[in-house]
């Protein structure tokens, strides 16, 4: 009976973080502009770096730990290096 | 075989409601960011998955971890510490470029400036 509770809710979980995902590619994909999909792929990091979290809790694992802070880590710079872009049109001045 | 066994009733019931509250605020950002009409109304919708759907997950995490291994797991701190941290600065910086890309074109909807009717930006008169 132990770990029915925790093994629903980690499920629920990964379909409600898998459907955020959903939305945020939508917004990739469909954006009308460009800075709409520069916004969808942070959403969209954000939302794999929890989706790893939740499962690191399933199976216990550190290792997914490490993941995320990498993701969270990369999506920072990528997003900042896109913004940057749509502003000035390069990168690096 | 995996660790979900060993939790007691009361842990599991805290670290389940952690979860769900988690991935239930990061899906209703989503889905704002799906159904707003412009992108400034846009940008609001996903820090509720950046802020307090992250802090939940991470506290659910936390709590799993710290009780599993019998010593406090605070690690997922780090995590929660830079995404705070670092989303204003990426939404401020790509709201500055829209606001750049919007004048720039001259349908900047913050000055009642619809993309319905743009209006070319005259240059400055010389003084």
């Amino acid at each position: 009976m132990s770990g029915v509770i925790l093994g629903a809710s980690l499920l629920v979980a990964k379909i409600f973080l898998t459907l955020a995902m959903t939305a945020a590619t939508y917004r990739v994909l469909y954006g009308p502009r460009a800075q709409d999909r520069v916004l969808g792929m942070d959403t969209l990091y954000v939302n794999a770096m929890l989706l790893l979290l939740v499962f690191g809790i399933g199976s216990g694992s550190q290792v997914y730990f490490e993941l995320s802070l990498i993701i969270a880590l990369l999506g920072f710079m990528a997003t900042v290096a896109m913004a940057k872009f749509l502003m000035r049109g390069e990168v690096i001045e | 075989m995996t660790p979900i066994e060993e939790l007691p009733l009361w842990a599991e019931i805290l670290v389940s409601l952690f979860l769900l509250l988690g991935s239930g605020v990061t899906l209703i950002g989503c889905t704002g960011l799906v159904r707003f009409k412009t992108f400034y109304e846009r940008i609001h919708a996903p820090t509720l998955g950046s802020t307090l759907g992250t802090f939940a997950i991470l506290t659910a995490s936390m709590l799993y971890f710290s009780i599993t291994e019998a010593r406090f797991v605070l690690h997922e701190l780090l995590i929660g510490a830079f995404v705070t941290i670092t989303t204003p600065v990426t939404f401020l910086l790509l709201v500055q470029a829209t606001v750049y890309r919007d004048r720039f074109e001259g349908t900047d909807p913050l000055a009642g400036l619809g993309p319905e009717k743009p209006t070319v930006k005259t240059p400055p008169e010389p003084s």
